[in-house]
């Protein structure tokens, strides 16, 4: 039942996934076509660009939306693959606690730069 | 315990790894598991090498200098052709889980029918899109820029 559950999420946050890294690749490597969100200079990393991005709501939202999805998306997808090789109970216990705590910490720390980002972005 | 007749069910990484005979859509789940841990590893690095854009633009021109050159363009290529191929096949898989695009059942009356034969039109038609995304994204790498 509780991968059942865990797997339902993995599919949800793969469709979540969809949509942000969508639009972020779409923002950052299809610039030259279809050019949005890039309204100070024409490459998309250029400090101009990341500070207009930083200072829209929407873009620290949805970072910190994608960066939860794609961190548990990821990582359940990894553990699912490891899992399959067949180790002991006690490398599943090991790499469930490693796989969650790195994610956590992972999300905290990517969560944080976005919102700081944000905050600097403002003062500029 | 399942009687294994002899063969044990563990054929380890060969065992997710390898299509055998099994035709195309086999051969997309192993390209999405390998697209996918592709994907994994650039993200977790990802999060640490844009996290300086918190610090300041200093911090953010060093950050992007020590990723920057013709080797991190190919690599940032792969990573979207990656990302092309995993999203467009995901979509099919999530199709396929919720029961869509594989045929209503029917009776095993022969000549037999497969689910396969409703799906590969699919399979075919999701790669056609992710084959224009990958072209997209080349033209935009390595010709406009």
């Amino acid at each position: 039942m509780r991968d059942q559950r865990l797997w339902t999420w993995h599919v949800m946050a793969g469709l979540v996934i969809l949509v942000f890294l969508g639009l972020h690749m779409t923002i950052m490597h299809l610039d030259a076509i279809v050019g949005i969100f890039n309204p100070a200079d024409p490459h998309p990393i250029a400090w101009a660009n990341v500070v207009a991005r930083a200072r829209m709501g929407f873009f620290t939202v949805s970072y910190i939306v994608l960066l939860g999805a794609a961190l548990f998306h990821g990582l359940y997808g990894l553990r699912n693959i490891l899992f399959e090789l067949g180790p002991g109970r006690g490398v599943k216990s090991v790499l469930n606690v490693a796989l969650t705590v790195g994610g956590v910490g992972l999300f905290v720390f990517g969560a944080w730069a976005a919102w700081a980002a944000g905050v600097l972005a403002r003062t500029l | 315990m399942l009687d294994n007749m002899g063969h044990p069910n563990r054929l380890g990484v060969w065992g997710w790894l390898g299509g055998g005979k099994w035709g195309l859509e086999r051969y997309l789940y192993t390209l999405h598991r390998l697209t996918g841990l592709g994907l994994l590893l650039y993200f977790l690095l990802h999060i640490f090498v844009t996290s300086a854009r918190a610090f300041g633009s200093e911090a953010w021109a060093a950050s992007m200098g020590r990723v920057s050159g013709g080797v991190f363009v190919l690599g940032e290529f792969m990573v979207f052709a990656a990302f092309a191929f995993h999203a467009a096949n995901g979509v099919r898989l999530v199709l396929v889980e919720l029961g869509w695009a594989i045929g209503r059942p029917i009776e095993p009356v022969y000549p037999y029918r497969t689910s396969v034969h409703e799906q590969r039109p699919l399979a075919l038609g999701i790669m056609v899109v992710a084959g224009l995304l990958v072209l997209a994204g080349g033209l935009d790498f390595f010709i406009l820029h």
